[in-house]
């Protein structure tokens, strides 16, 4: 088991296993949730387990209402086909799932994240010559502009992943949106769940500002580790760490083999 | 009836029903041209690498490749020299890490630069959608305020001609469409005509067919017309857009076929080092794609043990009743 140095305060939960079971947390009263596989499939899962019982996850792949015998290694993997309450098309899961506005909850990954939740995942440097390419949108343009609000997880928050400007913008929040001319629909971007702690804005107009910390970080660390001057809630909380519970259920029950947990 | 629209298919598919069923060498060779815009889709479910791998045997060049993922078997393409501009919405080796060949080329562009069309998914989606309805173009509510417009030309904005009384105007965001010289997809089974049967992810593939002028599908097996017509609601795609079946079992490894054959995820994980070494990639294409004399040498040369250990149990559909009128 990897031990994260410095960054928390309990020294046999991983990083991945912290940012899932915080993420978790955060999709009390939703219905509807987007998940790529990795971290927010571990949430989604543990979620279903805890705050969130009726919580439904659709996968990109267009599987809605999965039952799957195994923790799935990818989106569109076979275990989550089998037993699935429905099997949709990529048009249809594009057009009248996301699209079409029945989606709560979007998870999203990203290289970078500016002050108002915009998200870089196409590349670093110049996207005529990058340094790096990376994937790109994938479907997390559409995610993006079509859920009802989006959360996103970082493993590292330092300054390089929260640059005050971005390299490129693949998924724009509805700010960029709206200055481009396009009515906007969903929130944005509304949670950042970092291992440093938690930043969060409500949607138009506002800048995500640091709301939890969690144990023994301090805010100047989560000021210094972002590349903007970072707006601070008037309460920051600390984050209660992963309780037993969550734990077992995330260890024993979500991922068992540790496909995900390292 | 006037003459056909300069982008209608072709209207021989229509001729009285013949067989249609070829093999993946005279497939490619008839319907692949080098300078083709071929399609290839399969969204991570029945991915048709065989047909990528039997271009790469006959040695195509300057193919514009249209693929919504762009994965293994984009970056096998790309390393053979076959492929000099790429249409797609995700670059990547799926969850599994990165495309060295790709990677290499469009950020050094060595061993030369790749032209890159980028979209999102839905943007790909829309491209084919209109493609395959000869619309000149489709709308989406994506893309306001993002930077792949500054990148992509084809990606404009229009104003909506309808607006709800007191609202202001709307604009919205446009794709092309794309129409392939080819669309080759694959598929768990048709019959000798065409009609094809897909179950599990049915992905894009009816709209990457829909859109081309010419179609090729590859199946696991070809099965009796009867077996087709006893669940007509299976048939994603019908006879009169398919030019050409080819029969290829394990044509879609390292992806899946629901039902016959699970994902080679070992594969998916060892791919991001081979093709992190360009002459650890060019051996593996001499040896896994110019040294096997087409796919079923290729499936031979997988072993018993791998094809042994992704094969999959059974999980029956119950049938449902068509009903006969009596």
């Amino acid at each position: 088991m990897t031990v994260v140095p410095d960054r928390t305060v309990t020294q046999d939960v991983t990083s991945s296993e912290l940012l899932s079971v915080i993420a978790s947390r955060e999709l009390v009263g939703r219905h509807t949730v987007f998940a790529g596989i990795g971290l927010p499939t571990l949430a989604a899962s543990l979620a279903h387990l805890t705050v969130a019982p009726g919580l439904e996850i659709v996968y990109e792949s267009g599987v809605c209402g999965a039952h799957p015998s195994h923790l799935p290694e990818t989106i569109a993997d076979s275990v989550l086909i089998t037993d699935a309450e429905a099997v949709l098309s990529i048009p249809a899961l594009f057009g009248y799932v996301l699209q079409g506005g029945h989606i709560d909850v979007g998870f999203l990954g990203a290289a970078q994240i500016d002050r108002w939740g915009n998200l870089n995942s196409s590349v670093v440097g110049d996207w005529h010559r990058p340094k790096v390419r990376l994937p790109g949108s994938g479907g997390a343009m559409e995610v993006m502009a079509n859920s009802r609000e989006v959360f996103v997880v970082m493993r590292r928050h330092e300054q390089r992943s929260f640059p005050a400007a971005l390299d490129f913008c693949t998924s724009p929040g509805p700010d960029r949106a709206r200055a481009d001319g396009i009515r906007p629909r969903g929130a944005g971007v509304t949670r950042v769940i970092t291992d440093l702690g938690i930043l969060a804005r409500e949607g138009l107009g506002e800048e995500l500002r640091l709301v939890a910390v969690h144990p023994g970080i301090t805010v100047d660390q989560v000021r210094s580790a972002t590349g903007w001057d970072l707006q601070v809630a008037d309460t920051v909380d600390t984050v209660e760490p992963p309780t037993a519970d969550e734990l077992r259920l995330l260890r024993e029950d979500v991922d068992p083999r540790r496909v995900y947990l390292r | 009836m006037g003459p056909a629209a300069p982008n209608s298919p072709p209207a021989d598919r229509r001729r009285p029903p013949t067989e249609k069923v070829t093999t993946m060498r005279e497939a490619i060779a008839a319907y692949v041209h080098d300078g083709d815009t071929v399609c290839l889709e399969g969204f991570t479910h029945l991915i048709p690498t065989a047909a990528g791998h039997e271009i790469i045997r006959q040695r195509r060049k300057d193919l514009k490749v249209v693929r919504m993922t762009a994965d293994i078997v984009v970056d096998q393409m790309l390393a053979a020299g076959c492929v000099t501009k790429l249409v797609s919405s995700f670059v990547g080796n799926s969850s599994a890490g990165s495309l060295g060949e790709l990677r290499r080329r469009i950020e050094k562009g060595e061993p030369e630069p790749l032209e890159f069309e980028e979209y999102s998914h839905y943007g790909m989606v829309g491209r084919y959608l209109a493609g395959a309805q000869r619309l000149p173009f489709y709308p989406l509510r994506s893309y306001g305020g993002s930077d792949l417009p500054s990148v992509n030309p084809a990606i404009r904005k229009v104003m909506s001609p309808y607006m709800a009384e007191g609202e202001q105007p709307e604009a919205l965001y446009v794709v092309p469409p794309v129409h392939p010289d080819v669309t080759i997809v694959h598929a768990q089974r048709a019959d000798r005509l065409g009609n094809t049967q897909v179950w599990g992810l049915t992905g894009v593939q009816a709209e990457a067919v829909f859109a081309a002028r010419r179609a090729v599908v590859v199946v696991e097996e070809v099965v009796p017309d009867e077996v087709v017509r006893s669940d007509p609601n299976r048939t994603v795609i019908p006879a009169h857009a398919v030019d050409a079946v080819v029969v290829c079992p394990w044509g879609a490894h390292p992806s899946f076929a629901q039902g016959y054959y699970d994902r080679d995820n070992d594969f998916y994980r060892a791919w991001s080092q081979i093709s992190a070494d360009p002459g650890r990639l060019r051996s593996w294409i001499d040896e896994w794609i110019h040294g096997t004399r087409d796919h079923a040498d290729y499936v031979a040369k997988l072993g018993a043990e791998l094809r042994s250990r992704l094969a999959v149990g059974e999980a029956l559909s119950l049938p449902v009743n068509y009903g006969r009128r009596r």
